[in-house]
């Protein structure tokens, strides 16, 4: 009688101001750090927004280059995200429901792009999937070629995005816990209905946040990218490497692409928490 | 309770100021003349160089602050555009030495220096792994289009000069990517990733044995020239001023210019 | 038999053998960890055997050797439903879609699947919320639609862990009626510690203590005739041990019980003595007069009992009124005597 009704009114809280509740375990000096905090993560992006020459703005993002830039940091991102997905969901699961000897070692290691200066990604995806690498040299004989393209710009990308969204969707795996999971299963659902129809419903806000975070990720890399994928307009220079280039010539542009870089950020998590969302409230 | 949380609420902002006056203080050092504890006083000297001076510049420092007892030269290496647009926000260099004349003329032309001198020049060299396994022997073997070739983006001087070679030429190069910097070209040749790229002679030299480089004529068409010159801040004492003007001269010196040579810079 | 279990799992303590004919239902009667969640999960296939083997209908849904394993089915190919305590109806579905998510998940078309659905909404009598979601449900009716999901999915085994164990008292007699009815043709295996759930429910009771089976038999019996003291309390029933003398029944304590009627048998013999506690009188001082069965005891504590107060002691468990409590002035640590008339004494051969 008492959970539902408990999460029923958890979920209210979630959505709606009420007037009546009392924060808890909030102390009142922690107002003053917590405001320096979001000005300090505010405060930045609008002295940027003060910077833009706006008299110019559509003729400095809309210029070929940045049009490229944007264009290529989009199909890349996406794409990215798609390789995230498609081998994320099935490490996440493996990481939360498999047992297996190393399983804390592997979990460990997949968190390490996470904390990894990205340079050295790149470095490492060089040692990898270079011309002198460690899988490069046969590639190099069948003819595949990473490095200076478009693919390698989606590698460098999903290395560093990967473990946003495993760590995201293990997270949620393991609150959601394995006993839905139990019931389904002996109702007779085989494992991939099981995964279609319980488990992967049931971590939607965490599966759709995780994507979310690995888009972001994939979208501003820039240190892997530019280490490993070279910089050449419309192959492999992303909108970050374009902002880049630009301070060095014209400042102006290069704020105005950054400006661009945070509206599509700011719209991609904006439209997917809102979906996300939603998707709990099911 | 209630009386507490207000002697608390002071005592935070008794450390943050503390905190903000400390890193005022760490400021203050790193760019005047300061007191040192046996009472001595040290002058710091600012010189903003560009990236690729990083190994002449270090030995004229310590050479001159030899020379200069109680002489402290700070050295800010970048890329000539990033230190541009750091004076240009108020950086307190007290010298400066760019890669190119464009870059510098910035700064003239915003009152910031006065009468830059060359004091260096630098050409284009082709770059190419050791043994140089594709044979290049001029520019035109560049514009194989089965070659990775690496260059500089135009719009960093190295490309600029690149674009200048090549226009002279009369030729069109496809390179599989176009570099930030000078540095990230040589980096993908001598990891292997490039077959060939376009750097500077003292580029080439300072990666010593891990590539080789191919001289070209046309780089004649594009000779970059290094200028130095003091700039104009406020808050400069004339002690620095002075040495400001004795750092510029010893780079001119012989032995500055001496020092340029063997690392494969030519005189202007 | 359709269901047979024979397993040990030693790193759970558990050594059991259980079995259940096509359509009754057997109870797990036990205390909490006494194994027998762990005994569900083996026949669910959430768990393994380190040894022994476990058959549905002929199919031996799980063997294993000294830790290796000789046979196993998956547990969604093995039709044998589990519900716990808790109604886990999927958050995010509809009641209906709940319900039908068995019929689905065996291949049954859509529709049929929400048809067979509402047939058991109307079953269970929640057919005006079918399409309400788990969240909006009140703990009654979820744990109903949870039993009404298990069932949708036929299984040949139907397997309830504790179903009654988190409602509210007022609701387990609606559910139990519901369960008594739903359950008739149902093969079932029902684990839980009250005893009202094995009365009302189970055709047969097995008492699970320590990770094994320490009684077995119909429910009526083993409830009126414990042979374990874990069954005589969860029956909440007085046991004496002892051997038959031409007397009554000799305690190893030296002291002799008298019981109702003389059974026919040997002297020697192994016998149980039960009686009820509100049959057990308490007394300050040795009570006097006619064929009594006394013991002095120390009252080790007090507890209400429905109108009546269950005073436990080192020997008998005994219910009197608050009054006679007040009265008496018992309280724990107090001594006192026990007196039983032999009528109210059943003695029995282990």
């Amino acid at each position: 009688m008492s959970a539902p009704a408990t999460s029923e009114r958890a979920a209210t809280t979630r959505t709606r101001l009420d007037p009546a509740e009392v924060p808890a375990g909030l102390p009142r000096w922690a107002y003053l750090p917590a405001v320096g905090g979001g000005l300090f993560v505010v405060l930045p992006l609008v002295a940027m927004g003060t910077r833009v020459d706006w008299s110019n703005y559509g003729g400095l993002v809309t210029s070929e280059s940045a049009r490229s830039a944007l264009a290529l940091s989009l199909q890349t991102a996406t794409a990215s995200t798609l390789l995230c997905l498609v081998l994320g969901i099935p490490m996440a699961l493996v990481l939360a429901r498999g047992r297996f000897p190393g399983q804390h070692l592997l979990r460990s290691l997949v968190l390490v792009p996470l904390v990894l200066p990205p340079v050295v990604g790149g470095v490492a995806l060089l040692s990898t999937f270079g011309r002198r690498g460690l899988l490069g040299e046969s590639m190099e004989v069948l003819g595949l070629q990473i490095a200076f393209s478009t693919t390698a710009v989606v590698l460098a990308q999903s290395f560093v995005a990967l473990p946003f969204l495993v760590v995201s969707l293990e997270g949620s795996l393991r609150t959601a816990g394995e006993r839905y999971d139990v019931v389904a299963a002996s109702l007779g659902a085989s494992p991939a209905t099981v995964l279609r129809r319980v488990t992967l419903p049931l971590v939607w806000p965490g599966l759709v946040s995780g994507t979310v975070l690995a888009f972001a990720r994939a979208l501003g890399e820039f240190g892997a990218t530019i280490t490993f994928a070279g910089s050449l307009q419309g192959v492999t220079r992303t909108l970050p490497l374009e902002v880049y280039l630009q301070r060095e010539t014209d400042p102006d542009a290069a704020v105005a692409l950054s400006l661009l870089l945070v509206a599509v950020a700011v719209v991609v998590i904006a439209a997917t928490h809102h979906r996300g969302a939603g998707g709990a409230a099911r | 309770m209630t009386a507490a949380l207000p002697r608390r609420t002071t005592r935070a902002t008794a450390a943050l100021a503390v905190a903000a006056s400390a890193a005022v203080a760490l400021t203050a050092c790193s760019t005047g003349s300061a007191a040192t504890s046996d009472g001595e006083v040290d002058t710091t000297l600012t010189v903003f160089a560009a990236a690729s001076l990083t190994a002449a510049f270090d030995e004229t420092a310590a050479d001159f602050e030899a020379d200069h007892p109680g002489v402290d030269v700070r050295l800010s290496l970048a890329g000539s555009s990033s230190l541009v647009a750091q004076i240009q926000q108020g950086a307190p260099a007290d010298v400066v030495a760019t890669a190119d004349t464009a870059t510098m003329n910035t700064l003239v032309a915003d009152d910031l220096v006065d009468a830059p001198e060359p004091f260096a020049t630098n050409t284009l060299e082709i770059v190419v792994p050791p043994g140089n396994p594709t044979g290049i022997a001029n520019l035109q073997d560049l514009t194989d289009p089965g070659l990775n070739l690496v260059v500089c983006a135009p719009e960093v001087p190295c490309g600029a000069a690149t674009t200048a070679v090549v226009d002279h030429a009369g030729l069109t190069l496809q390179p599989v990517s176009e570099e930030q910097s000078v540095t990230d070209v040589l980096g993908k040749v001598t990891a292997g990733e490039a077959d060939a790229g376009l750097v500077y002679v003292t580029d080439v030299a300072r990666a010593g044995d891990r590539v080789e480089g191919v001289a070209f004529d046309e780089s004649a068409a594009a000779v970059n020239t290094y200028p130095i010159a003091m700039v104009d801040r406020s808050g400069q004492t004339p002690d620095q001023a002075d040495l400001a003007q004795q750092f510029v001269d010893a780079v001119l010196s012989p032995d500055g210019q001496a020092v340029l040579a063997d690392l494969g810079f030519a005189a202007p | 038999m359709t269901f047979e279990l024979t397993a040990t799992v030693p790193s759970r303590g558990l050594d059991v053998r259980l079995d259940v004919a096509a359509g009754r239902t057997l109870a797990l009667l036990g205390p909490n960890g006494a194994g027998k969640s762990t005994a569900l999960g083996l026949a669910a296939g959430t768990l393994r055997p380190h040894d022994g083997a476990i058959t549905l209908d002929g199919r031996t849904l799980a063997g294993a050797r000294d830790g290796r394993r000789t046979a196993w089915i998956a547990p969604h190919r093995r039709r044998v439903a589990l519900l716990a305590q808790d109604p886990m109806l999927f958050p995010h579905l509809s009641v209906r879609e709940n319900i039908a998510f068995g019929p689905r998940a065996q291949g049954t078309t859509r529709r049929e699947a929400a048809a067979r659905a509402d047939r058991w909404l109307d079953a269970i009598d929640l057919a005006d919320l079918a399409d309400r979601r788990p969240a909006a449900l009140s703990g009654g009716q979820a744990q109903r639609v949870a039993i009404a999901r298990s069932l949708a999915a036929a299984p040949r085994l139907l397997l309830l862990d504790e179903p009654m164990a988190a409602l509210d008292v007022d609701v387990t007699p609606a559910l139990r009626q519901t369960l008594q009815h739903l359950l008739a043709e149902q093969t079932t295996i029902l684990a839980t510690h009250d005893v009202l759930d094995a009365l009302l429910l189970a055709d047969e009771v097995a008492v699970v203590d320590g990770g094994r089976v320490v009684e077995r038999g119909p429910t009526a019996e083993v409830l009126s005739r414990p042979r374990s003291a874990f069954a005589a309390s969860i029956a909440g029933l007085n046991l004496l041990s002892g051997t038959w003398t031409s007397d009554g029944v000799a305690t190893a304590g030296g002291e002799v019980v008298h019981g109702h009627g003389a059974p026919d048998v040997a002297l020697g013999v192994a016998m149980t003595a039960v009686c009820r506690p509100a049959a057990v009188a308490v007394h300050l001082d040795a009570p006097h007069g006619s064929p009594r069965n006394t013991f002095r005891a120390t009252v080790r504590s007090l507890a209400p009992h429905g109108d009546l107060v269950r005073v436990r002691t080192d020997r008998l468990a005994a219910d009197v009124t608050p009054g006679s409590v007040a009265e008496l002035g018992l309280a724990p640590g107090r001594e006192v005597w026990l007196a039983v008339k032999a009528a109210e004494v059943d003695v029995y051969p282990v």
